[in-house]
């Protein structure tokens, strides 16, 4: 008998380390079994109270394997703004502005992270509206050890609100690649921490907080499939971008101007963090230590791999040439493109995510931003915001339930499923996405145009934003 | 004395340093320059664009020879700095009135 319980016993722990769903979007994490298990009786039979021991101690057990990694994963996507996308970028732009870009994104890291505990994490995640939170967790208030069991059950809430907080401080930063080396410090950080508030916050509840409009697993009307910010990271910042480089204007000088970059070596580190980096954001999502983070990290992996493939590929067909930029530029189009897709998608459709991604993103950035001649200086639009689209939409098409059972056991969930209704979901969600950063960055970008102003003078551009917006230069070889 | 300015390819520039201390040449004055003659410059793409850089990465040594040196210095740089292809650069010489050393005001070649 003793034998059996045991056995029992057992079993119950294997199958609840093994339960592996939780993710940003899936169906809401299993309770802690010391709550749900049949076990818990106030009899003072022993083997009950070994029982419950027991339970807990699997709950813990699982509890440190997801915490640890989601503190590991949190720590990879602040990898990414600082040093990743700083010097991805500052690599990027010419010698007199390399600072200055730099310096939007640590501004972030500081600004939003204070933003984060002020209100931000409750704008999001608190409250279980349909476009925004509200102030439940205002001041982080309620946010703890315990886990919030809408989304993360198994962490605590305090873990998930440091994971999210990483999301929101590299989406405004996305942004700099188009307004670099012609917009002021302050009404770069004044615009930014706007539109964190107006855009980010209200798009992220809508996709991933309780209730919101777009949300596939918490009561969403059109449930659209987003699983590490496609729509809420990318699409958002990507077209935020686009109107900031045609509000802004051109540099002076471009086209007509030589402007190369100056150190392909930072971009080259900052594209190799952002990988490393990506897989913090995407196998991250799945917010716990579990297959699907597996799943995810594959095909963040593979798309990626694919990615810098198909733009090394375009530009040797089109140049005679494969570029150290060109590689790094499509693996960074393929990370965006799977983002939406890493914990639906199975490998192999994760590498026809990347080709097709890498493809695109380079027909983008050199003719499309050709034929219409807006500057989008560092392409934050052409790889993420188009980059984005072509992701968000291609999960329609190839999520599937045998990945991830988000709509229920069994049920079909994208179009290889069969579920083809699932793209018309994806539309709404992009057209959403697209209309709420382009009308929000417009009318955020006319309000900071009339408190601080956007773009220093032309004489400030010529000398270089490094002395003019922060007096020092990046690289005194003199010295 | 003779000023002697060669503007040479920075690939051939230890060659030519080699040649010239053999031939007894003690001293000279190096600076990393950028320019063309009739060479045309190459184009690099980023991203779809495409920029002509058509100032080249150059060396330019300068050195003050007396007369008796010069055709020897021309020589040994000709034969060192020629790869036989466009862009291998110049020689200008030019008279030198006067030479001072500033340590212990010497003048003239024994001051080279």
């Amino acid at each position: 008998m003793r034998h059996m319980v045991w056995k029992c016993c057992l079993l119950f722990a294997i199958v609840h380390v093994a339960v592996p769903l939780h993710a940003q979007q899936s169906s809401p994490a299993a309770a802690p079994s010391s709550q749900t298990s049949p076990s818990v009786t106030q009899t003072a039979n022993p083997v009950n109270d070994k029982l419950t021991q027991l339970d807990q101690r699997v709950t813990a057990a699982q509890s440190s394997a997801d915490n640890a990694w989601m503190l590991a994963s949190a720590a990879l996507v602040l990898m990414m703004t600082g040093p990743g996308l700083a010097l991805f970028y500052g690599g990027l732009v010419r010698r007199k502005n390399t600072l200055a870009i730099m310096m939007q994104s640590f501004m972030l890291m500081a600004v939003i992270t204070v933003l984060w505990a002020l209100v931000g994490y409750s704008l999001c995640f608190g409250g279980s509206g349909p476009v925004i939170g509200g102030f439940e967790h205002a001041l982080l208030r309620g946010v703890g050890a315990e886990p919030n069991g809408d989304y993360a059950g198994t962490i605590p809430q305090m873990t998930f609100m440091v994971y999210q907080l990483m999301f929101a401080i590299i989406t405004p930063a996305l942004i700099t690649g188009a307004t670099a080396e012609r917009m002021k410090f302050s009404g770069t950080v004044l615009f930014l921490v706007l539109w964190f508030l107006v855009v980010y916050a209200p798009l992220a509840h809508m996709v991933w907080g309780k209730g919101g409009l777009l949300n596939a697993s918490l009561g969403g009307r059109f449930p659209t499939l987003d699983f590490a910010g496609g729509t809420v990271v990318h699409i958002s910042s990507g077209v935020s971008a686009l109107v900031c480089a045609l509000y802004l204007g051109k540099r002076t000088g471009f086209p007509k101007q030589p402007m190369p970059p100056h150190s392909l070596v930072l971009s080259f580190i900052g594209a190799c963090l952002l990988w490393v980096g990506w897989f913090g954001f995407n196998a991250g999502s799945a917010l716990a230590s579990s297959p699907l983070a597996t799943s995810a990290f594959a095909a963040t992996h593979f798309a990626a791999a694919a990615a810098a493939l198909s733009w090394s590929a375009a530009e040797w067909i089109k140049n005679g040439r494969a570029s150290a930029l060109g590689a790094i530029s499509g693996a960074v189009a393929g990370l965006v493109a799977i983002t939406p897709a890493a914990g639906f998608v199975a490998p192999m459709p994760a590498l026809v995510i990347g080709l097709v991604a890498g493809a695109f993103c380079y027909w983008m950035v050199t003719r499309v931003k050709a034929i219409f001649g807006y500057d989008d200086a560092l392409d934050a639009f052409g790889v993420h915001g188009a980059g984005g689209t072509i992701g968000a939409l291609l999960t329609g098409v190839f999520a599937t339930q045998v990945i991830n059972p988000i709509f229920g056991p069994g049920k079909a969930v994208g179009g290889s499923d069969g579920h083809w209704g699932q793209l018309g979901n994806q539309l709404v969600g992009i057209l959403i996405a697209w209309g709420f950063a382009l009308v929000g960055t417009l009318v955020l970008l006319k309000v900071v145009d009339l408190i601080t102003g956007l773009r220093v003078t032309e004489d400030e551009e010529i000398e270089g934003l490094d002395i003019t917006q922060h007096g020092e230069e990046a690289y005194n070889l003199e010295s | 004395m003779m000023k002697l300015e060669a503007i040479i390819q920075p690939s051939r520039f230890e060659s030519v340093k080699d040649a010239l201390r053999e031939v007894g040449i003690e001293g000279m004055t190096v600076t990393e320059v950028r320019g063309h003659g009739r060479q045309k410059g190459h184009t690099e793409v980023y991203r779809g664009r495409e920029y002509t850089v058509d100032l080249l990465p150059k060396l330019k040594l300068e050195m003050v020879l007396p007369d008796k040196l010069v055709n020897t210095v021309v020589d040994t740089i000709l034969k060192t700095a020629k790869t036989g292809k466009i862009g291998d650069g110049k020689i200008f010489l030019s008279r030198v009135e006067e030479a001072i050393r500033i340590r212990n005001e010497e003048r003239g070649e024994s001051a080279l």
